[in-house]
């Protein structure tokens, strides 16, 4: 079963459209970048797919639950790092956790247990009693990967996490995005416009007007687009041409 | 049923360390009552007379009537203070986080409507704790039987406070609901004056004031406080909440703030 299912997804401002006809699917424990220039329609999609905005037309499938028909179901099998910060800074990194937790129904021991475990993984159990405040960009960064992992997600998606970073930080979070889907089976929907966070074995996704321009595998749409990557993506963004 | 419970006490623990660790926030939501009764109230006591009214048994100074009415200003701030900050997080922050529960949205905001109002009634006994010190003391008992009362009006003010930041644009700077709600549903009450004050002056300002569901909801409070029974007030503030809430639940919706803003 598919982690994510997108199919014939639009979505329109009034009489903009942001989102037009767009259909992909990301299989258990891949990897997918989707990329998009400025007004894609990247921030409409995680809208959508955060169900933060109601579906118009089409459907979301999250592990085979439709987010139209049973949200539920489908939002517990979704962790998501948004783009700006949501952690309250005048909480511990601890007192974060156990909120985002609680929302999702686990009990203080379940939690316990499994902030333990999320805050050794991304080596921050010595700072669990520190105030966010106190936290530099990259530790806030880990808290918030840390926080959806709590609800053991099959889907996890990061809406330009690594906005904000230093180079090194940027490539060390992407680089531990992947070890989480190689090691732990979850699908990683992760958008960015830096062509540098993408992979050859990727699977990508590219978004320009609302249209998805292209899918597939990294490496084999640099070759039938212009070579490599950024001449691809150059090329898929600039006609407009849509699949 | 036990996800409810976690997710709903995990809401009220947020609110609560966020009340706690923002003591600046507490003491300036304090100063704000307490000036009218520590300045205004002494000053007006020598200009008003109270008659007897119903729920006192003999003639009151003026300190002793606006304490219900102080204590709901208190309500009616943080009501509409934190649903509007609900609606400056609705598309980032806080309430993003909150809307990626699987639980339902109807329970979410309702959870957290519960959660502010329950913490604003800290302050509000926090209030009548200097005001008895000031000299203003009803019965202990009262001050039990009016908790109840309390949290139903603190509910139906940040009913309000939400149905309102959905419904109108204008309404989501702060001093806009000070001119628009806030003042019109504090002066015309009767919680600085007694309603048939009101009525010498004017009868249609009396009438507005007599419709204002802030009038009952300081009355349902006021009578709480002296051990009485307000049937009318209580049936009021019910069945406001009830709608305020319904309707909040059902206009709110995140997309219409981003369609808005579109068009």
């Amino acid at each position: 079963m598919n982690a994510l299912e997108v199919s014939d997804l639009s979505f329109a401002y009034g009489a903009r459209e942001a989102l037009r006809h767009v259909n992909f699917e990301l299989a258990p424990g891949r990897f997918a970048a989707l990329l998009g220039p400025n007004g894609a329609g990247k921030s409409t999609l995680i809208a959508l797919l955060t169900r933060l905005y109601d579906l118009q037309h089409g459907d979301i499938r999250v592990g085979g639950s439709s987010l139209r028909d049973a949200p539920r179901p489908a939002l517990k099998q979704l962790g998501v790092v948004f783009q700006q910060s949501t952690l309250d800074l005048d909480l511990s990194v601890e007192q974060n956790l156990r909120y985002h937790a609680a929302l999702h129904g686990l009990s203080r021991r379940q939690s316990g247990v499994r902030i333990d475990a999320e805050l050794a993984r991304q080596a921050l159990t010595e700072r669990r009693r520190e105030r966010v405040r106190e936290l530099n960009g990259g530790h806030r960064r880990r808290v918030e990967i840390a926080r959806p992992l709590l609800h053991q997600p099959r889907l996890l998606l990061l809406d330009e996490a690594s906005v904000g970073l230093d180079p090194a930080s940027r490539l060390a979070l992407n680089q531990h995005i992947r070890n989480l889907c190689r090691e732990q089976a979850i699908s990683v929907l992760w958008t960015t416009h830096l062509l540098d966070e993408v992979q050859a074995s990727d699977d990508l996704l590219i978004l320009h007007q609302g249209r998805l321009v292209a899918s597939g595998q990294a490496d084999v749409l640099s070759l039938e687009h212009g070579g490599d990557l950024g001449s691809a993506f150059t090329r898929l963004t600039t006609s407009g041409a849509a699949r | 049923m036990n996800a409810y419970w976690h997710c709903f006490s995990g809401i009220v623990l947020r609110e609560w360390l966020r009340f706690v660790l923002q003591r600046t926030r507490f003491l300036s939501a304090l100063v704000r009552p307490l000036l009218w009764l520590l300045v205004f109230a002494a000053g007006f006591r020598a200009a008003l007379g109270i008659a007897i009214i119903e729920p006192y048994d003999t003639y009151i100074p003026y300190e002793v009537y606006i304490i219900p009415g102080l204590a709901c200003m208190i309500l009616l701030f943080n009501g509409m203070q934190g649903s509007l900050s609900m609606v400056y997080d609705r598309e980032m922050g806080s309430m993003r986080v909150l809307l990626t529960s699987p639980l339902p949205r109807t329970f979410l905001l309702c959870s957290k409507l519960l959660a502010t109002s329950l913490i604003s009634l800290l302050q509000v006994y926090a209030f009548l704790a200097i005001a008895w010190l000031y000299g203003v003391q009803p019965p202990a008992t009262g001050l039990l039987i009016a908790l109840p009362g309390l949290l139903l009006v603190a509910l139906m003010l940040s009913a309000l406070g939400l149905l309102l930041s959905n419904a109108i644009r204008q309404l989501e700077n702060f001093a806009g609901v000070m001119n628009f709600v806030i003042f019109p549903l504090f002066f015309l009450s009767s919680a600085l004056y007694p309603l048939w004050k009101m009525r010498e002056a004017s009868e249609w300002l009396y009438w507005l004031c007599a419709m204002n569901p802030f009038t009952h909801a300081v009355e349902l409070v006021r009578f709480a406080l002296y051990e009485r029974f307000n049937p009318l007030a209580l049936a009021v503030c019910v069945g406001l909440t009830f709608l305020f809430a319904l309707l909040a639940v059902l206009t709110f919706n995140p997309q219409h703030a981003a369609l808005r803003k579109s068009n």
